[in-house]
Protein backbone atom coordinates (compact mmCIF):
# COMPACT_ATOMS: atom_id res chain seq x y z
CA UNK A 1 0.00 0.00 0.00
CA UNK A 2 2.69 2.48 1.12
CA UNK A 3 4.92 1.41 -1.77
CA UNK A 4 2.09 2.01 -4.20
CA UNK A 5 1.43 5.43 -2.73
CA UNK A 6 5.09 6.30 -2.97
CA UNK A 7 5.23 5.24 -6.60
CA UNK A 8 2.14 7.33 -7.32
CA UNK A 9 3.61 10.31 -5.50
CA UNK A 10 6.90 10.05 -7.34
CA UNK A 11 5.18 10.22 -10.69
CA UNK A 12 4.18 13.79 -9.82
CA UNK A 13 7.85 14.67 -9.71
CA UNK A 14 8.07 14.05 -13.47
CA UNK A 15 7.08 17.09 -15.53
CA UNK A 16 6.75 14.99 -18.65
CA UNK A 17 4.34 12.58 -16.96
CA UNK A 18 2.24 15.55 -15.85
CA UNK A 19 2.33 17.02 -19.33
CA UNK A 20 1.08 13.81 -20.92
CA UNK A 21 -1.57 13.09 -18.28
CA UNK A 22 -3.01 16.61 -18.22
CA UNK A 23 -3.42 16.49 -21.99
CA UNK A 24 -5.95 13.68 -21.58
CA UNK A 25 -7.85 15.41 -18.73
CA UNK A 26 -8.21 18.82 -20.32
CA UNK A 27 -10.78 18.08 -23.05
CA UNK A 28 -13.09 16.59 -20.38
CA UNK A 29 -12.79 19.60 -18.10
CA UNK A 30 -13.31 21.93 -21.03
CA UNK A 31 -16.38 20.06 -22.27
CA UNK A 32 -18.04 19.82 -18.85
CA UNK A 33 -17.23 23.45 -18.08
CA UNK A 34 -18.80 24.77 -21.29
CA UNK A 35 -21.85 22.49 -21.04
CA UNK A 36 -22.52 23.39 -17.39
CA UNK A 37 -21.94 27.11 -17.75
CA UNK A 38 -24.08 27.50 -20.87
CA UNK A 39 -26.91 25.46 -19.29
CA UNK A 40 -26.61 27.25 -15.97
CA UNK A 41 -26.60 30.76 -17.43
CA UNK A 42 -29.59 30.17 -19.72
CA UNK A 43 -31.53 28.43 -16.96
CA UNK A 44 -30.65 31.04 -14.39
CA UNK A 45 -31.30 34.07 -16.58
CA UNK A 46 -34.46 33.04 -18.39
CA UNK A 47 -36.14 30.09 -16.67
CA UNK A 48 -35.56 30.27 -12.93
CA UNK A 49 -38.47 32.03 -11.20
CA UNK A 50 -37.84 35.52 -9.91
CA UNK A 51 -37.25 36.11 -6.22
CA UNK A 52 -40.36 37.31 -4.39
CA UNK A 53 -38.38 39.99 -2.54
CA UNK A 54 -35.46 40.88 -4.77
CA UNK A 55 -37.16 40.46 -8.13
CA UNK A 56 -34.81 39.74 -11.04
CA UNK A 57 -31.66 41.22 -9.54
CA UNK A 58 -31.26 37.91 -7.67
CA UNK A 59 -30.19 36.31 -11.00
CA UNK A 60 -26.73 37.74 -10.33
CA UNK A 61 -26.43 34.88 -7.82
CA UNK A 62 -25.55 32.51 -10.69
CA UNK A 63 -22.25 34.33 -11.19
CA UNK A 64 -21.71 35.70 -7.71
CA UNK A 65 -21.91 32.50 -5.66
CA UNK A 66 -19.80 30.26 -7.96
CA UNK A 67 -17.12 32.98 -8.22
CA UNK A 68 -17.08 33.47 -4.44
CA UNK A 69 -16.91 29.72 -3.74
CA UNK A 70 -14.07 29.37 -6.26
CA UNK A 71 -12.16 32.35 -4.87
CA UNK A 72 -12.11 30.68 -1.45
CA UNK A 73 -11.46 27.09 -2.46
CA UNK A 74 -8.73 28.10 -4.90
CA UNK A 75 -6.96 29.80 -2.02
CA UNK A 76 -7.21 26.67 0.12
CA UNK A 77 -5.96 24.53 -2.76
CA UNK A 78 -3.08 26.95 -3.17
CA UNK A 79 -2.21 26.58 0.53
CA UNK A 80 -2.20 22.76 0.22
CA UNK A 81 0.05 23.00 -2.85
CA UNK A 82 2.25 25.45 -0.96
CA UNK A 83 2.55 23.00 1.92
CA UNK A 84 3.53 20.18 -0.45
CA UNK A 85 6.05 22.51 -2.07
CA UNK A 86 7.62 23.46 1.26
CA UNK A 87 7.73 19.96 2.76
CA UNK A 88 8.54 17.75 -0.24
CA UNK A 89 10.07 20.34 -2.58
CA UNK A 90 7.76 19.16 -5.34
CA UNK A 91 8.29 21.41 -8.41
CA UNK A 92 4.82 20.76 -9.70
CA UNK A 93 3.28 22.00 -6.43
CA UNK A 94 5.23 25.23 -6.79
CA UNK A 95 3.90 25.61 -10.32
CA UNK A 96 0.36 24.96 -9.04
CA UNK A 97 0.67 27.84 -6.55
CA UNK A 98 1.94 30.14 -9.27
CA UNK A 99 -0.71 29.10 -11.79
CA UNK A 100 -3.66 29.19 -9.36
CA UNK A 101 -3.07 32.67 -7.90
CA UNK A 102 -4.11 34.83 -10.88
CA UNK A 103 -7.18 32.68 -11.58
CA UNK A 104 -8.23 32.91 -7.94
CA UNK A 105 -7.66 36.65 -7.95
CA UNK A 106 -9.90 37.05 -10.99
CA UNK A 107 -12.62 34.96 -9.33
CA UNK A 108 -12.34 37.08 -6.20
CA UNK A 109 -12.63 40.25 -8.26
CA UNK A 110 -15.69 38.82 -10.02
CA UNK A 111 -17.34 37.94 -6.71
CA UNK A 112 -16.72 41.45 -5.38
CA UNK A 113 -17.88 43.14 -8.56
CA UNK A 114 -21.08 41.11 -9.00
CA UNK A 115 -21.71 41.56 -5.28
CA UNK A 116 -21.47 45.34 -5.60
CA UNK A 117 -23.79 45.38 -8.61
CA UNK A 118 -26.22 43.16 -6.72
CA UNK A 119 -25.96 45.24 -3.57
CA UNK A 120 -27.04 48.49 -5.26
CA UNK A 121 -30.66 47.47 -6.01
CA UNK A 122 -30.92 45.20 -2.94
CA UNK A 123 -29.29 47.19 -0.13
CA UNK A 124 -29.24 50.58 -1.83
CA UNK A 125 -25.45 50.79 -1.83
CA UNK A 126 -22.56 49.44 -3.91
CA UNK A 127 -20.32 48.85 -0.92
CA UNK A 128 -20.36 48.68 2.86
CA UNK A 129 -17.41 48.04 5.14
CA UNK A 130 -18.98 45.07 6.82
CA UNK A 131 -17.30 41.82 7.82
CA UNK A 132 -18.13 39.67 4.77
CA UNK A 133 -17.27 42.28 2.16
CA UNK A 134 -14.12 43.45 3.89
CA UNK A 135 -12.77 39.94 4.43
CA UNK A 136 -13.40 39.18 0.74
CA UNK A 137 -11.45 42.31 -0.21
CA UNK A 138 -8.62 41.12 2.04
CA UNK A 139 -8.70 37.80 0.17
CA UNK A 140 -8.10 39.69 -3.08
CA UNK A 141 -5.09 41.45 -1.52
CA UNK A 142 -3.78 38.11 -0.24
CA UNK A 143 -3.91 36.80 -3.82
CA UNK A 144 -1.94 39.85 -4.94
CA UNK A 145 0.58 39.18 -2.18
CA UNK A 146 1.11 35.59 -3.33
CA UNK A 147 1.54 36.74 -6.94
CA UNK A 148 3.93 39.53 -5.96
CA UNK A 149 6.09 37.26 -3.80
CA UNK A 150 6.39 34.77 -6.63
CA UNK A 151 7.94 37.43 -8.84
CA UNK A 152 9.89 39.31 -6.16
CA UNK A 153 12.99 37.09 -6.05
CA UNK A 154 15.63 36.55 -8.70
CA UNK A 155 15.72 32.92 -7.67
CA UNK A 156 12.42 31.29 -8.69
CA UNK A 157 12.70 28.62 -5.98
CA UNK A 158 12.99 31.17 -3.18
CA UNK A 159 10.08 33.14 -4.64
CA UNK A 160 8.03 29.95 -4.79
CA UNK A 161 8.72 29.20 -1.14
CA UNK A 162 7.85 32.72 -0.04
CA UNK A 163 4.59 32.56 -2.01
CA UNK A 164 3.82 29.15 -0.46
CA UNK A 165 4.26 30.51 3.06
CA UNK A 166 2.03 33.47 2.18
CA UNK A 167 -0.65 31.09 0.86
CA UNK A 168 -0.56 28.97 4.04
CA UNK A 169 -0.66 31.97 6.39
CA UNK A 170 -3.40 33.60 4.32
CA UNK A 171 -5.83 30.71 4.89
CA UNK A 172 -6.56 32.22 8.32
CA UNK A 173 -8.82 34.55 6.38
CA UNK A 174 -10.96 31.72 4.91
CA UNK A 175 -12.87 30.76 8.10
CA UNK A 176 -13.25 34.48 8.81
CA UNK A 177 -15.01 34.90 5.46
CA UNK A 178 -17.12 31.81 6.03
CA UNK A 179 -18.34 32.68 9.52
CA UNK A 180 -18.43 36.46 9.06
CA UNK A 181 -22.16 36.30 8.30
CA UNK A 182 -22.78 34.46 11.60
CA UNK A 183 -20.31 36.22 13.93
CA UNK A 184 -21.12 39.79 13.01
CA UNK A 185 -24.21 41.72 12.05
CA UNK A 186 -24.04 42.11 8.33
CA UNK A 187 -26.17 43.04 5.36
CA UNK A 188 -24.96 39.94 3.59
CA UNK A 189 -27.36 37.00 3.49
CA UNK A 190 -26.23 33.62 4.91
CA UNK A 191 -24.76 30.86 2.76
CA UNK A 192 -26.94 29.40 0.01
CA UNK A 193 -25.46 25.91 0.19
CA UNK A 194 -24.74 24.12 3.45
CA UNK A 195 -23.58 20.54 3.79
CA UNK A 196 -25.99 19.73 6.58
CA UNK A 197 -29.18 21.43 5.45
CA UNK A 198 -31.41 21.65 2.44
CA UNK A 199 -31.18 24.98 0.59
CA UNK A 200 -33.85 27.50 1.55
CA UNK A 201 -34.74 28.16 -2.07
CA UNK A 202 -36.82 25.94 -4.36
CA UNK A 203 -35.03 23.46 -6.68
CA UNK A 204 -35.82 25.55 -9.80
CA UNK A 205 -33.53 28.14 -8.27
CA UNK A 206 -30.72 26.13 -6.71
CA UNK A 207 -30.29 23.38 -9.33
CA UNK A 208 -29.00 25.85 -11.97
CA UNK A 209 -26.79 27.36 -9.28
CA UNK A 210 -25.32 23.96 -8.48
CA UNK A 211 -24.72 23.38 -12.20
CA UNK A 212 -22.91 26.72 -12.39
CA UNK A 213 -20.72 25.83 -9.41
CA UNK A 214 -19.72 22.54 -11.05
CA UNK A 215 -19.07 24.42 -14.30
CA UNK A 216 -16.86 26.96 -12.52
CA UNK A 217 -14.84 24.21 -10.84
CA UNK A 218 -14.18 22.49 -14.18
CA UNK A 219 -13.37 25.86 -15.77
CA UNK A 220 -10.82 26.44 -13.02
CA UNK A 221 -9.37 22.93 -13.43
CA UNK A 222 -8.94 23.50 -17.15
CA UNK A 223 -7.27 26.89 -16.69
CA UNK A 224 -5.03 25.60 -13.89
CA UNK A 225 -3.73 22.70 -16.00
CA UNK A 226 -3.26 24.99 -19.00
CA UNK A 227 -1.22 27.50 -17.00
CA UNK A 228 0.79 24.76 -15.27
CA UNK A 229 1.64 23.22 -18.64
CA UNK A 230 2.88 26.61 -19.83
CA UNK A 231 5.09 26.85 -16.76
CA UNK A 232 6.41 23.32 -17.32
CA UNK A 233 7.20 24.15 -20.94
CA UNK A 234 9.06 27.28 -19.96
CA UNK A 235 11.05 25.72 -17.14
CA UNK A 236 11.92 22.55 -19.08
CA UNK A 237 12.79 24.31 -22.33
CA UNK A 238 16.33 22.88 -22.31
CA UNK A 239 15.07 19.29 -22.32
CA UNK A 240 14.82 17.15 -25.41
CA UNK A 241 11.12 16.33 -25.05
CA UNK A 242 10.00 19.98 -24.85
CA UNK A 243 12.11 20.88 -27.89
CA UNK A 244 10.67 17.94 -29.77
CA UNK A 245 7.19 19.17 -28.82
CA UNK A 246 7.89 22.71 -30.01
CA UNK A 247 9.39 21.45 -33.26
CA UNK A 248 6.25 19.43 -33.96
CA UNK A 249 4.17 22.50 -33.13
CA UNK A 250 2.18 22.37 -29.88
CA UNK B 1 -39.85 30.92 -19.04
CA UNK B 2 -39.94 33.44 -16.23
CA UNK B 3 -40.78 36.28 -18.63
CA UNK B 4 -43.79 37.18 -20.78
CA UNK B 5 -41.86 38.76 -23.63
CA UNK B 6 -38.34 39.32 -24.89
CA UNK B 7 -38.39 43.01 -23.99
CA UNK B 8 -39.38 42.08 -20.46
CA UNK B 9 -36.41 39.69 -20.40
CA UNK B 10 -34.09 42.49 -21.50
CA UNK B 11 -35.43 44.97 -18.97
CA UNK B 12 -35.48 42.35 -16.19
CA UNK B 13 -38.54 44.21 -14.87
CA UNK B 14 -36.43 47.21 -13.93
CA UNK B 15 -33.26 45.41 -12.85
CA UNK B 16 -31.85 45.12 -16.37
CA UNK B 17 -28.94 47.50 -15.79
CA UNK B 18 -27.66 45.54 -12.78
CA UNK B 19 -28.20 42.06 -14.17
CA UNK B 20 -26.65 42.80 -17.57
CA UNK B 21 -23.77 44.78 -16.08
CA UNK B 22 -22.90 41.82 -13.84
CA UNK B 23 -23.21 39.29 -16.65
CA UNK B 24 -21.36 41.48 -19.15
CA UNK B 25 -18.35 41.94 -16.90
CA UNK B 26 -18.58 38.29 -15.82
CA UNK B 27 -18.48 37.09 -19.40
CA UNK B 28 -15.54 39.39 -20.18
CA UNK B 29 -13.57 38.05 -17.21
CA UNK B 30 -14.34 34.43 -18.08
CA UNK B 31 -13.41 34.86 -21.76
CA UNK B 32 -10.23 36.80 -20.96
CA UNK B 33 -9.04 34.03 -18.64
CA UNK B 34 -10.01 31.43 -21.19
CA UNK B 35 -7.89 33.01 -23.95
CA UNK B 36 -4.89 34.23 -21.94
CA UNK B 37 -3.06 30.89 -21.38
CA UNK B 38 -3.35 30.03 -25.09
CA UNK B 39 -1.63 33.28 -26.08
CA UNK B 40 1.04 32.70 -23.45
CA UNK B 41 1.68 29.20 -24.81
CA UNK B 42 2.23 30.54 -28.33
CA UNK B 43 4.64 33.12 -26.94
CA UNK B 44 6.63 30.46 -25.06
CA UNK B 45 6.75 28.18 -28.12
CA UNK B 46 8.03 31.07 -30.25
CA UNK B 47 10.74 31.89 -27.72
CA UNK B 48 11.92 28.28 -27.56
CA UNK B 49 11.96 28.02 -31.36
CA UNK B 50 14.09 31.15 -31.53
CA UNK B 51 16.44 29.72 -28.94
CA UNK B 52 16.80 26.50 -30.93
CA UNK B 53 17.54 28.43 -34.11
CA UNK B 54 20.11 30.60 -32.34
CA UNK B 55 21.89 27.52 -31.02
CA UNK B 56 21.86 25.87 -34.43
CA UNK B 57 23.33 28.97 -36.06
CA UNK B 58 26.01 29.20 -33.41
CA UNK B 59 26.88 25.55 -34.05
CA UNK B 60 27.21 26.11 -37.79
CA UNK B 61 29.47 29.14 -37.34
CA UNK B 62 31.70 27.12 -35.10
CA UNK B 63 31.95 24.36 -37.69
CA UNK B 64 32.67 26.76 -40.59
Amino acid sequence: MWQRFKAWFHKWASPKWFFDMSASWMPWLKGIAIACMVTGVIWGLAFAPQDYQQGNSFRIIYLHVPAAILAQSVFMMMAVAGFVNLVWRLKLADLAVKAAAPIGAWMCFLALFTGAVWGKPTWGTWWVWDARLTSMLILLFLYFAVMALHGAFTDATTGGRAASIMAIVGTINIPIIKFSVEWWNTLHQPATFKLTEKPAMPPEMWVPLLIMVIGFYCYFGYLLLYRMRNEVMEREQRTQWVRELVRKGV
Amino acid sequence: MAFESFSEFLSMKGHGLYVWLAYGVGLAVLIFNWIAPGLRKKQIARDIQQQIRREENAGQERNA
